[in-house]
């Protein structure tokens, strides 16, 4: 394992900021990953750190396949995550929102820009994605539509979904369209949860990671084989939204198969408790995603349920 | 009439509200839409909104049109000095057309929008952010150009930016209202958090000149309107720090700058060092400033409108991606 400085900034005030990279193997450029790169990112920033723990063991045992170049980056925006920040701390900007970025450019550009010079090339490219809003997925492999979209590849992680979906307008500046128009094969894994580790799911993710290298020849060593992937279109997924506002009582949880008509979530009254709103489900199925708050705005997405 | 276009319930005991000013006289049957506060921590919006529906109340016989006002797009987010959407974390300029079933937000996007729809003019006003100040300038995607700019030329403005159209910028208002075919203008002046009186007055003249061009008002003298220089003229310039530090300006905004002329300094507050003089690469007039004086590698320190492009630093002018304009 080779320890690099990818990008390094003088700060004002803090101290500087650097992204690490961690080089596993040399040759072919084979898979690069990339974590956290919004500052709540927890979860990727912790499968990540699991990642590089594993593939120093896997390196030491000699199971990493010569003449194969693997690269890990845990994390591109600790200045936002030491402070409790979601975006850039100075300007609020999206990292993932600014490639593939520009050398000359603002801030988040320029640092989009050093991690995209560093990560494209490679045959392979996994991103540990986040969701908007603040839930629990399935652990799934999400692809874009580009045109250049690979399924059968996506199918080499064994999880149990693929997700295929429309790339929308601000798309066209996230890292993973861009890998992919760059030809890079490239993938968004969801774990679950973003700013709080559950240690499950994030192992269910690391051993997702490790598989698919195994898969595509990076290592090699026996591993369970995982799940035959599901694949879906995000329109194939049912999205259930709040009809009121209140306090969020949840009954059933991602992952869980349930039946039509089973009842899902409470909305409550916050002051006298009382149930405003039962939520049911309109159909048989695995919760795919559910929202984690405790409080819930009325027309809010609350579930997506896969009818698999 | 105060109207609630929207009432969305909120957890406990609060309804988000977007509510409109329509101002109606005559029969006219024209509407133009004036809106604003889309980002909370933009108030320059707020006083053209109060001023423009003083003006046309104190002269209501003048109106021949609808005219409908909205304040605030983000309530929430101006009420709380929250430049985004508060509990959302997202910039709810780039959640347009919007949905009916993703966040409650983005299905007021969508109603936002239902409700604009169809009206003969749509001016989003805007107010940089709390970095950069900005000259009173128009800003339109290249693909409307020719429709809009004549339009824009009578808000009585300094600057018309004739941008490229970038794929990230579909999803504002004005995108998803221009593609909609209602025509819908962009201004972007002064600063955040602060009210420029002055850049306010001179908008409503231009709104009202606006007006009465499309025949909204009936026996109204305008006052005499600034034409605006056009960007497709020459080049927009950017400059961004080289150093993280501190600026001492050393120009003002709205300024005529010559080529290397010292537009400010970076200078290292811990070792009382200069890092970096900022230079103008061009002759040209300076219509984005920084007031912000903390700078990071790479941050935004001026735009310079140059007529004659005259040479220079040539990275400073290739832009590959356009997310920088913040609007
Ligand atoms: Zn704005």
């Amino acid at each position: 394992m080779k320890k690099e400085i990818i990008f390094r900034m003088k700060s004002p005030y803090r101290d500087e900021f650097r992204i690490h990279g961690y080089r596993f193997g040399e040759g072919e450029k084979t898979v690069a990953i990339v974590g956290a790169m919004r500052g709540d990112e927890v979860q990727q920033q912790f499968i990540c750190s699991q990642i590089v723990k594993n593939m120093i063991v896997l390196e030491k045992q000699g199971k990493i396949t010569p003449g194969q170049e693997i690269l890990v980056i845990p994390s591109a925006n600790h200045f936002s995550m030491n402070i409790d920040k979601r975006f850039w701390a100075m300007d609020n900007t999206d990292i993932n929102r600014m490639f593939p970025g520009y050398d000359k450019g603002e801030t988040t550009q320029r640092i989009a820009a050093a991690i995209f010079e560093n990560v494209r090339g490679y045959r392979f490219g996994i991103q540990l994605a986040s969701f908007y809003l603040p839930g629990r997925f399935v652990p799934h492999v999400s692809i874009m539509e580009t045109g250049f979209q690979n399924v059968k590849l996506a199918r080499k992680f064994g999880l149990p979904y693929v997700l295929l979906r429309k790339p929308k307008s601000y798309d066209t500046a996230v890292l993973n369209y861009n890998w992919q128009i760059f030809e890079t094969d490239a993938f968004s894994l969801y774990s679950g949860e973003t700013n709080i580790i559950d240690k499950d799911s994030a192992k269910v993710t690391w051993l997702a990671v490790l598989r698919f290298l195994n898969n595509v020849g990076a290592i090699h060593f026996s591993m369970h084989e995982g799940f035959i992937s599901h694949v879906m279109k995000d329109k194939d997924l049912v999205t259930i939204v709040s009809d009121e506002a209140g306090i969020l009582f949840q009954l059933r949880d991602t992952g869980e198969g349930i039946k039509k008509g089973d009842l899902l979530a409470k909305i409550l009254d916050p002051f006298t408790g009382e149930t405003r709103s039962e939520i049911s489900s309109p159909t048989d199925g695995t919760i795919f995603f559910s929202l984690h708050s405790p409080l819930v705005h009325q027309d809010t997405i609350m579930f997506k349920i896969s009818k698999i | 009439m105060l109207k609630t276009i929207i009432s969305e319930g909120l957890p406990i005991d609060e309804q988000l509200l977007i509510r409109k000013q329509t101002l109606q006289n005559g029969k006219g049957k024209k509407r133009i839409c004036i809106v604003t506060g889309i980002h909370g921590d933009e108030l320059e919006g707020q006083y053209v909104c109060y001023e423009l529906i003083r003006r046309l109340k104190a002269n209501i016989g003048n109106l021949d049109a609808t005219v409908d006002v909205y304040p605030a797009l983000n309530p929430l987010g101006v009420d709380s000095v929250i430049r985004g959407i508060p509990t959302f974390d997202l910039d709810m300029n780039r959640i347009f057309p919007g949905e009916t079933k993703g966040h409650q937000i983005e299905y007021t996007a969508y109603r936002i929008v239902e409700d604009l729809k169809g009206a003969d003019m749509v001016i989003d006003i805007h107010a940089s952010n709390v970095f950069l100040r900005e000259m009173p300038q128009a800003r339109i995607n290249a693909k409307m150009a020719d429709k809009l700019i004549p339009f824009a030329a009578m808000l009585n403005l300094d600057f018309i930016w004739v941008h490229d159209a970038a794929t990230v910028l579909e999803s504002t208002l004005a995108h998803s209202l221009n593609v909609k075919h209602t025509p819908t203008i962009v201004v972007e002046m002064g600063i955040g958090m602060r009210i420029t009186r002055k850049y306010g007055d001179r908008l409503v003249d231009g709104i009202l000149n606006l007006m009465d061009k499309l025949r909204m008002l009936k026996n109204y003298t305008p006052p005499r309107i600034t034409q605006p220089i056009v960007s497709s003229s020459g080049e927009v310039c950017f400059l961004n720090a080289e150093a993280s530090g501190l600026i001492i300006p050393t120009v003002k905004h709205s300024d005529k700058v010559q080529k290397g002329d010292l537009l400010c300094r970076i200078v290292d507050p811990f070792e009382g060092t200069v890092l970096q003089d900022v230079l103008s690469p061009v002759d040209g007039l300076l219509f984005t400033l920084r007031t912000y004086p903390v700078v990071y590698e790479g941050s935004l320190i001026a735009r310079i409108f140059s007529e004659t492009g005259g040479g220079g630093d040539r990275n400073a002018k290739i832009r590959k991606n356009k997310n920088e304009l913040q609007f």
